[in-house]
């Protein structure tokens, strides 16, 4: 058996020799932009498969550009991975990175060697000098967003459970900001604070939500701060039997426009859902061919869509995920 | 009379894992003295109580095939969210590809999905079992990529799973007062129950867990039964994704069940049983389960912060731990047997037994036996 | 007679809640004295030593240490008082040198010196003749060297009062020698050391005098070289004398060419056991001898396929059979009753119902359990049958004394009603009553059609019981002895001369 064992290490160390030496055979050529792409993995979340795909898209060799992909959540293989692209003489290097830091040398090693860098999607610390632009999604404005959308359509008084993400992450922090703000100015109350967890958990929401009717409080308003969180918050209001949406006293709002979400917005069962943009690439490649890279951090736009406005045109272009079709709830 | 004795002496193991509960109860019942109530809410029973056996079904499940695996193989399956995840993906699938959506695809997908927890289940068997992998190791393997496999499977976006009768799974049916999901639970513990009935299931896993070398030299093979729980814990976690994913309403390979064999294994632990293997009890890691929940549950209900609510988790139950833990229990078992010695010396000293002669190197007992 | 007591206790009286373990029991322990503590299993020996160890508290009575009063309230108040203990299981580290076992957990210090300590263990080694040096790893010692250690470690406590409790168990003659020799110089060094051993003939050969303990009382004090041995036994089992020695051997029927039961040709197996042949009649009990490493044991647990069978054929009543497992074995009506009974034959969480019916549940099948009634029913009936000595059926195994445990694992085989039944060492450990009682039992087996194979390290115990022997040496069958020949001598005799 030992023996067994022994044959099948074997093995597994010739497969993965062989599949990395193919993978750099393959992508050698000619007359291309060539660019390196240093990504988180797709099966990250819904999100990060949208962003890896519209890389994939976009950056194609139909598009004129030779591209190498690196996709993993270690920040240390995120950094090797970078090296190998610097040393393959790659025009441009685009990253987004698992961990905002340890990335100095880096970065500034593909300036010496003349490689532009774009950062997307998520910031890193380190000297502004040391990259050409970062295109991110603004968390702030997000929930400025959210929040303006809050006291402009929910009567007064406005009583909110809050559902949080993972704490201290940057989508936590900036789409809380401007509600607690508001509380704090007292523009609304914030009757139950509380959180999915580290994995934004559809069930954990749900308890929360539970907890606030079990403690009798009074509330009109779920801000959860990802899609699925919002669902279990309203697999809790329907349990109970409390009314929400177009037509509900709860108003329900949520972040990342998944299309199941959307389609909920639009049917009326949810009331708004926040856009948290995956697809930054277009707008590189915009920068790219068109040779206007701007300096420092630029925001991407994004969308608020409420049960009135909601297109199927929106829904088709900026969703992301399985669309589970018109008028289809997912609840 | 014995039976009766019995019966008080099976409990006695539990008296861990109900304690916490009674201790959880009474905060609550501070808290709100309405805790119980239950209430009808569109045809449905609502309150805390169906909240909580809604809410802890899934780990319920899990924590029953950890208790089996724990014992046989003295580790644990740090995959079974995993596990659950990609028999629940395939079920999606099915159901997906099956066309029009009846009460026959779904059961046809979850028996589908049941063979793929079986498959995943002799994956990790046989690293365990033949191969003489340390569990948590064996199982690093699928906890590491099984959600790339779910994922994959899924066809790389969330699918939706938005038919009625996935609904009615994930919620309640109409007519019925109580929420499926808990309905589907009890139907599985019994089904669990019928099964210890009927098989030398309890013995087997026992005596490999406890002695497997004398196990072996009465007859049972220890691989066999050790790849057996294996199998069992595949199926707990396909009838646990199975669940997830009708609640859900849509596949997220990323999140279904994320972390769930963290309070699985915690289940078994509060149910009273060893880490270590050997003797189990599912009733304990059962009242384990549902503990958990409820402390989910608490803590959200005493409005702890946010920020703090894993520390104070984890305090919670370390807190519980050191009162279950072999050190205080000896203690305490110490101290209640001096508190009755104390109180038979008392006794003793009234009848005015201590009289006793000086020691002599007699045979002064010796004809007391004839 | 001359010398001081060091140790007198007086009086000693103990509860456990519903059971009195002690009562009324003195104990004095001259200086430079190797006393012996006997009594069967239950008699109070070990709570006696609890107690003066400080590992339990005593309810009455008093302890005098060199004249002065003392109250242990913990193991460690005892052995700062120069009580030191030596377990039959060794409770060392076998990864650890020889003097890292000595000396850790022992200094006061944080740091250890290690020169320092080296130099001091080997001269406590020296001293004490013990052959092992102190960078030596400790599992690289034999098992008796071991022991030697864990008493050095003991001794060196400035100990004034030693306690062996069964240092024998796992060693063998030579072994003993050894040992023994040890005790003698810690005795002539003035340490009084307490020895409890259930291996009457040790007591004889090293004690000076004699407590004797049954069912949790003090029976009596007594000088060695004064209380013929057959009359300790007596004094232990409360039995009279006619009893202890009425065994009478079953002869089976004089019938070689009858088909036999059991018949294994050139069996040979993965633990290194050379192929053999091997026969047993119906109602014949055989066994077989050799020292311990001889292969006994790795035949058996051949014929029961306990270890890989390697090579050979069986026969079963003449016909040729495949056994492979032990489940096989069991089906074909072997039982097999292991030698470690801690490690191989108990479960020792299980309750004694569970290890009773275990092997017949097996049988039986997965699919086919015994329902609550049932398994509790034959627990009942072999609990009387064999005076198992149990609170309840469903007592975890493991608080039972050996003894009883051993009979539960007989029971386990007698349930499942084999043609024939394999006992390695069934009476190892276990207290003279009980021992009397199996081997009174193989031979009612034995008249009653049961072929046995009984095998133990006692050889006057395999005479008593055995109507042939099948003598071993360095893994192999170096001959065969029965009717006339079966003596002591002739056994001797042929491990000297057989295997050349």
């Amino acid at each position: 058996m030992k023996r067994l064992t022994r044959v099948g290490l074997l093995l597994l160390v010739v497969v993965l020799v062989l599949s990395t030496v193919c993978g750099f055979t393959l992508a050698a050529s000619k007359k291309l932009i060539k660019v390196g792409i240093v990504n988180l993995p797709p099966e990250e979340s819904g999100y990060r498969q949208a962003n890896v795909e519209d890389m994939n898209v976009v950056f194609s060799r139909e598009n004129g550009y030779d591209a190498k992909q690196t996709n993993t959540a270690d920040n240390s293989e995120q950094i090797a991975a970078a090296r190998g692209y610097i040393r393959d003489g790659v025009d441009y290097l685009l990253i987004s990175a698992a961990n905002a830091s340890g990335w100095d040398d880096v970065l500034r090693s593909a300036k010496r060697a003349g490689v532009r860098v774009i950062l997307f999607d998520r910031a890193i610390d380190t000297d502004p000098s040391n990259y050409e632009a970062a295109l991110l999604s603004d968390m702030h404005y997000e929930g400025r967003l959210a929040t303006d959308w809050v006291l402009n359509n929910v009567p007064k008084p406005i009583n909110v459970v809050l559902i949080r993400g993972q704490l201290g992450s940057a989508a936590e922090i900036g789409r809380s900001a401007p509600l607690l703000k508001a509380a704090e100015e007292g523009k609304l109350n914030i009757v139950a604070d509380g959180t999915g967890g580290d994995t934004w958990s559809l069930e954990e929401a749900r308890k929360v939500v539970e907890a606030a009717i079990a403690a009798k409080k009074d509330f009109n308003v779920i801000y959860a701060q990802n899609d699925g969180m919002a669902q279990g918050a309203v697999q809790a209001l329907e349990a109970a039997g409390i009314s929400h949406g177009k037509n509900g006293k709860v108003k329900i709002i949520g972040f990342d426009f998944n299309r199941f979400a959307l389609r909920n917005v639009q049917a009326g069962y949810w009331d708004a859902d926040v856009q948290c943009n995956p697809r930054q690439a277009g707008q590189i490649d915009q920068w790219i061919k068109s040779g206007k890279i701007p300096k420092g951090i630029v925001y991407q736009e994004e969308l608020i869509l409420t049960t009135d406005t909601i297109t199927d045109e929106q829904i088709e272009k900026y969703g992301i995920n399985a669309d589970p079709g018109k008028g289809v709830i997912t609840r | 009379m014995p039976r009766l004795k019995r019966r008080i002496n099976n409990l006695s193991h539990l008296f861990l894992p109900l304690s916490v509960l009674v201790i959880l109860i009474i905060i609550n019942l501070i808290k709100g003295a309405d805790y119980f109530r239950i209430t009808m809410v569109n045809g449905a029973l609502y309150g805390n109580i169906p909240n909580i056996l809604f809410g802890a079904s899934e780990l319920v499940i899990l924590s029953i095939g950890m208790t089996l695996v724990t014992a046989a193989s003295r580790g644990q399956d740090i995959s079974i969210g995993e596990s659950g995840a990609i028999s629940s993906a395939i079920f999606v699938q099915y159901v997906l590809n099956a066309g029009e959506v009846t009460l026959c695809t779904i059961l046809v997908g979850f028996l589908i999905s049941c063979v793929a927890g079986l498959v995943i289940g002799a994956f990790n068997g046989t690293l365990v079992s033949f191969f003489n992998v340390q569990p948590m190791v064996a199982t690093l393997i699928l906890f590491l990529g099984g959600r790339s496999i779910a994922f994959i499977i899924d066809g790389k976006v969330s699918p939706i799973l938005a038919n009625e009768i996935s609904n009615r799974i994930g919620t309640v049916i109409p007519g019925v007062p109580i929420p499926t999901p808990i309905i589907l639970t009890a139907v599985f513990i019994v089904v669990v129950a019928v099964v210890l009935r009927t098989t030398n299931l309890r013995l087997y896993v026992e005596a490999v867990g406890v002695n497997p070398s004398a196990a072996r030299l009465n007859g049972i093979n220890p691989k066999k039964v050790i790849f057996l729980t294996f199998l069992l814990m595949g199926v707990c976690s396909a009838v646990a994704g199975f669940i997830a994913v009708n609640k859900a309403g849509r596949h997220d390979s990323v999140n279904l069940l994320k972390f769930i064999m963290m309070d699985a294994i915690l289940a078994v632990a509060l149910g009273g049983n060893s880490l270590g293997g050997g003797k189990f009890s599912i009733t304990g890691s059962i009242i384990g389960a549902y503990t958990i929940e409820m402390l989910n549950r608490t803590l959200l209900r005493l409005e702890v912060n946010p920020e703090a609510i894993k520390a104070f988790k984890a305090v919670f139950i370390i807190v519980l731990m050191v009162i279950a833990s072999p050190v205080v229990r000896v203690f305490v078992k110490k101290f209640l047997d001096e508190a009755k010695t104390i109180v038979a010396r008392y006794s003793v000293r009234q009848t005015g037994g201590l009289n006793k002669g000086a020691a002599s190197i007699t045979d002064t007992t010796g004809k007391k036996g004839e | 007679m001359l010398s001081e007591n060091i140790l007198k206790m007086e009086g000693i009286g103990k509860s456990f809640p519903g059971v009195r373990a002690l009562h009324n029991v003195d104990l004095t322990l001259r200086k430079g004295e190797i006393h012996a503590l006997m009594g069967e299993n239950g008699a109070g020996k070990s709570t006696l030593i609890k107690i003066l160890t400080g590992v339990y508290q005593k309810d009455v009575g008093r302890i005098i240490l060199e004249g002065r009063p003392v109250h242990f309230r913990s193991p460690q108040d005892a052995q700062n008082m120069g009580i030191g203990t030596v377990f039959q299981e060794i409770a060392l580290c076998p990864n650890l040198t020889v003097a890292e076992n000595m000396f850790i957990g022992r200094s006061r210090n944080a740091f250890v010196k290690w020169k320092q300590m080296n130099t001091k263990a080997a001269e406590m080694l020296s001293s004490l003749g013990i052959p092992a040096s102190p960078t030596q790893e400790l599992a690289s010692c034999s098992i008796a060297v071991q022991q030697m250690i864990a008493i050095a470690r003991a001794v060196d406590m400035d100990c004034k009062i030693l306690i062996l409790d069964e240092p024998t168990s796992s060693l063998d003659e030579d072994e003993v020698q050894k040992l023994f020799a040890l005790m003698r110089q810690l005795k002539d060094r003035g340490v009084g050391i307490i020895f409890i051993t259930h291996f009457i003939d040790e007591v004889y050969a090293i004690s000076d005098r004699i407590t004797v303990l049954r069912n949790g009382e003090l029976i009596g004090e007594y000088q060695t070289s004064a209380l013929p041995q057959i009359e300790l036994i007596s004094k232990m089992m409360g039995k009279a004398l006619s009893d202890v020695s009425a065994i009478k051997k079953h002869e089976p029927p004089e019938s070689d060419d009858s088909v036999p039961v059991f018949e294994a040709k050139a069996l040979s197996s993965a633990a290194g056991v050379r192929p053999f042949n091997f026969k047993i009649q119906k109602g014949e009990v055989n066994g077989f001898a050799g020292l311990l490493g001889s292969g006994r044991s790795e035949s058996v647990r051949a014929i029961f396929a306990a270890d890989k069978v390697s090579g050979g054929e069986v026969k079963i009543n003449g016909r040729r059979v495949k056994i492979k497992t032990p489940l096989q074995a069991m089906k074909q009506g072997i039982g097999y009753l292991p030698e470690d009974r801690k490690g191989d034959g108990i479960i020792d969480e299980l309750s004694v119902c569970d290890n009773l019916i275990l092997a017949l549940q097996v049988m039986k099948g997965f699919f086919k359990p015994l329902s609550r009634k049932q398994a509790e029913e034959f627990a009942d009936q072999f609990i009387k049958k064999l005076d198992i000595k149990t609170p309840s059926p469903n007592t975890p195994i493991k608080s039972l004394s050996g003894g009883n445990q051993q009979k539960v694992i007989l029971a386990r085989w007698l349930l499942t009603q084999p043609m024939y039944l394999i006992l390695d060492e069934p009476t190892r450990g276990i207290d003279v009553g009980t021992k009397v009682e199996i081997q009174k039992l193989v031979l009612k087996l034995a008249a009653d059609g049961m072929s046995l194979t009984f095998i133990s390290s006692e050889i006057d115990e395999m005479l008593r019981v055995c109507s042939r022997l099948i003598v071993m040496k360095d893994r192999e069958i170096v001959g065969e002895l029965s009717g006339m020949n079966l003596t002591e001598q002739d056994v001797m005799h042929m491990i000297a001369q057989g295997g050349k």
